[in-house]
């Protein structure tokens, strides 16, 4: 609750340039909450908490309202990501080509559980249902970037490709 | 003379490596000299081929595959540009048994066509469906599609012209068609495949869906984990439009139809329509009492078709070649033809576009070769994460509405997920619950509170703490959420637990069940 302060109806500070603009462009969209929070995410990778008054005002809703929304997707994050985002699959079709297995390797490879992000801030590790590459089981996801048949000493060479890629 | 060579660009394709693929025979070409044009087509869906690459000849296209980075300068030393022989050749493509067998008419173009091309797309027969509409009133378009038996493809099977009809007949104002591309269930990428070789077709469907009810504006919304899909709807669309076949005065008939694509954020529940549409709303994927239907009340109030991807993508080859044709394909009340997509413990996975009618076992053994693992089949889940657990001696079921209904399965979205032998069927089962309790919305008791349950009862079976009567109480449960859930999610999900435990007993440490036992509590 501390998060949404009753007393306060408008935003103070001023918003992040990204917010500004995310709300420029979609809020006369009908509809337009989750375009304007898929724009803030894709630029910033997250939607911090201090969007939702700004966003709230200019959808004339409540921040309750935002903050629901935000929070009944897994797909919002209300915290900055690691660098790297890995998303991989437990749906039915990867289990039967031995994620669970998968999933337990590169969980002790980075050191953390799901929904974590490494200590050094390079990846986040989440889990997903289905990604859709049910033919090419196990699949992982990496920045964006489906990965089909993947192996646990596969996954650390992707893993590597990207962070040189950065 | 430039020879024509195609790589791939859907996702699956790209996750197995056709981006290089497609670089490297680039590179090649400019080494040699010689006059190469790259085609980034769809995926064909023979997926333990890919990236399979194809070669256009005078006698037809040749197929090479699954090739990699280092086979490229291979294939053009041994003239593979003029469809000479390599270890890896596949021959011509449409001769290979596993796609000449099928019978695609929603996959049609997937694979062939250059999926961004518009022109592409009119010269393999595409926009003779929205012209033939274009000509007819929406009467005698819901008619057809009334007529070819189509039957709503994502899953819960209800007779396409009769939605279309609902929405028809409301009185002349604000409509939409919205398709529902939000494809969560494990095992199925069909939609996918469709929006990324061929989205034109899908726009087309929809195009035709509008010109028939008086609607305006129409929203795909595709899940967030499709980027790939998302950027191929968004240029086919700036395309559509620039040619005249979406916007204003559509191909000059006056007509308008405007389409946007929205994406969703991870919400398996933003599958089932209504929650889609209140996602679709700008607000959380609730799912609302029906009535009243969405056909009559349904985006921001207003009357709505509501239709999955290749629903809309079989409508303009009804539109175009007649609603016989279409009907002429199918048995029972199931016609047409199911894009089938063959998954998990597979040996040859893929897209099967087969005339429903086709048995499992055909699918798995005569497509599918069998498990990947070369281990015995032990389960097979059809329909996705809601669908039923059917054992080897139900593969003899043949893929329809009805057939599948009467065994406790369910057809669904045409995902088959294929488990070996070392598939623990308690876990399975653990898992569609757990699975419940994490995607429910929320809204009604029975799936939110009873996936948990679900999840702690099966628990305390597998831990032996007074496992006979757990079971009892997991029947009773299951029976709950049957009965008293809101939507498919809570009202299904006891579907793969009970096929679970009523097939494979023995996994829950229960004595192995006669025949005569399952049918009594299945």
């Amino acid at each position: 609750m501390s998060d949404f302060p009753a007393t306060k109806s408008k935003p103070e500070a001023a918003a992040h340039p990204a917010i500004e603009k995310a709300l420029a462009e979609h809020k006369t969209r009908p509809g337009a909450l989750l375009p304007i929070l898929h724009a803030i995410q894709d630029a910033i990778g997250y939607v911090p908490t201090d969007a939702i008054p700004h966003i709230a005002t200019a959808l004339n809703l409540s921040r309750a309202e935002v903050h629901g929304v935000i929070t009944f997707y897994h797909h919002f994050r209300s915290s900055p990501p690691g660098r790297h985002v890995v998303q991989l699959c437990r749906a039915e079709a990867c289990q039967s080509m031995g994620s669970a297995a998968l999933a337990e390797e590169i969980k002790a490879q980075l050191g953390i559980d799901f929904h974590q992000t490494s200590a050094n801030g390079a990846v986040s590790l989440e889990a997903v249902y289905c990604l859709g590459n049910c033919a090419c089981s196990p699949a992982v996801m990496i920045d964006g970037q489906l990965h089909g048949r993947v192996t646990a000493q596969r996954f650390q060479q992707l893993l590597r490709t990207a962070e040189e890629a950065t | 003379m430039t020879a024509t060579v195609f790589v791939p660009r859907d996702a699956s394709s790209l996750s197995l490596g056709a981006e290089a693929v497609a670089q490297a025979i680039v590179r090649e070409a400019a080494k040699r000299g010689d006059d190469v044009r790259v085609v980034r087509n769809g995926s064909r869906g023979l997926f333990w081929l890919e990236p399979m690459v194809e070669v256009a000849t005078p006698t037809g296209r040749m197929a090479y595959g699954p090739v990699s980075p280092g086979d490229v300068a291979g294939l053009f030393t041994t003239g593979f540009l003029n469809g000479g022989r390599h270890p890896l050749s596949l021959g011509p493509t449409e001769q290979i048994p596993y796609l000449r067998s099928q019978e695609r008419l929603t996959f049609a173009r997937v694979g062939i066509t250059d999926p961004h091309s518009v022109e592409d797309y009119e010269s393999h027969g595409g926009w003779r469906g929205l012209r033939n509409a274009l000509d007819r009133s929406g009467a005698e378009i819901v008619e057809a599609v009334t007529q070819s038996g189509l039957r709503g493809r994502g899953g819960a099977a209800f007779p396409a012209g009769i939605k279309w009809r609902t929405v028809l007949n409301t009185a002349p104002g604000q409509k939409y068609i919205v398709c529902n591309a939000d494809e969560g269930d494990s095992g199925t990428f069909s939609d996918r495949m469709i929006m990324e070789g061929d989205p034109y077709v899908l726009i087309e469907g929809m195009a035709i869906a509008a010109v028939a009810v008086g609607a305006t504006q129409g929203y795909i919304y595709l899940r967030s984990e499709y980027p790939d899909a998302e950027r191929a709807l968004e240029a086919a669309i700036r395309a559509a439009q620039e040619s005249g076949f979406l916007g204003e005065n559509i191909l000059g008939s006056g007509k308008t139809f405007r389409l946007e694509v929205r994406r969703g954020a991870g919400a398996y529940i933003c599958g089932e329509e209504t929650s889609l549409l209140e996602s679709l709303e700008g607000k959380r994927g609730m799912v609302r009492y029906k009535p009243p239907l969405p056909a009559i009340q349904g985006l921001f109030g207003k009357p709505t078709v509501i239709n999955n991807v290749i629903t809309f993508a079989s409508v303009p080859i009804i539109l175009d070649k007649g609603a016989e044709h279409y009907r002429d394909f199918g048995m029972g009340r199931s016609r047409g033809t199911l894009p089938i997509q063959l998954t998990g413990n597979i040996k040859r996975g893929g897209l099967v576009e087969k005339a429903f009618g086709i048995t499992l076992r055909e699918l798995l053994y005569d497509y599918g070769g069998g498990s990947a693992t070369g281990r015995p089949i032990r389960a097979v889940q059809v329909g996705g994460p809601l669908g039923g657990y059917l054992p080897e001696s139900q593969f003899d079921t043949p893929l329809d509405y009805e057939a599948f209904a009467a065994i406790g399965a369910m057809v669904g979205h045409g995902g088959v997920v294929v488990f070996d032998d070392t598939v623990d069927m308690a876990k399975m089962a653990r898992f569609a619950m757990e699975f419940c309790a994490i995607e429910s919305c929320g809204k009604c008791t029975p799936c939110r509170i009873g996936s948990t349950r679900g999840v702690e009862v099966i628990d305390r079976v597998l831990n032996k703490e007074k496992a006979q009567a757990n079971v009892e109480l997991l029947r009773e449960l299951c029976d709950t959420m049957v009965n008293g859930s809101l939507c498919a999610l809570g009202g299904l999900t006891p579907y793969p637990v009970l096929s679970a435990l009523n097939h494979f007993p023995e996994d829950f440490g229960m004595a192995k069940t006669s025949p005569a036992e399952v049918a009594r509590v299945s």
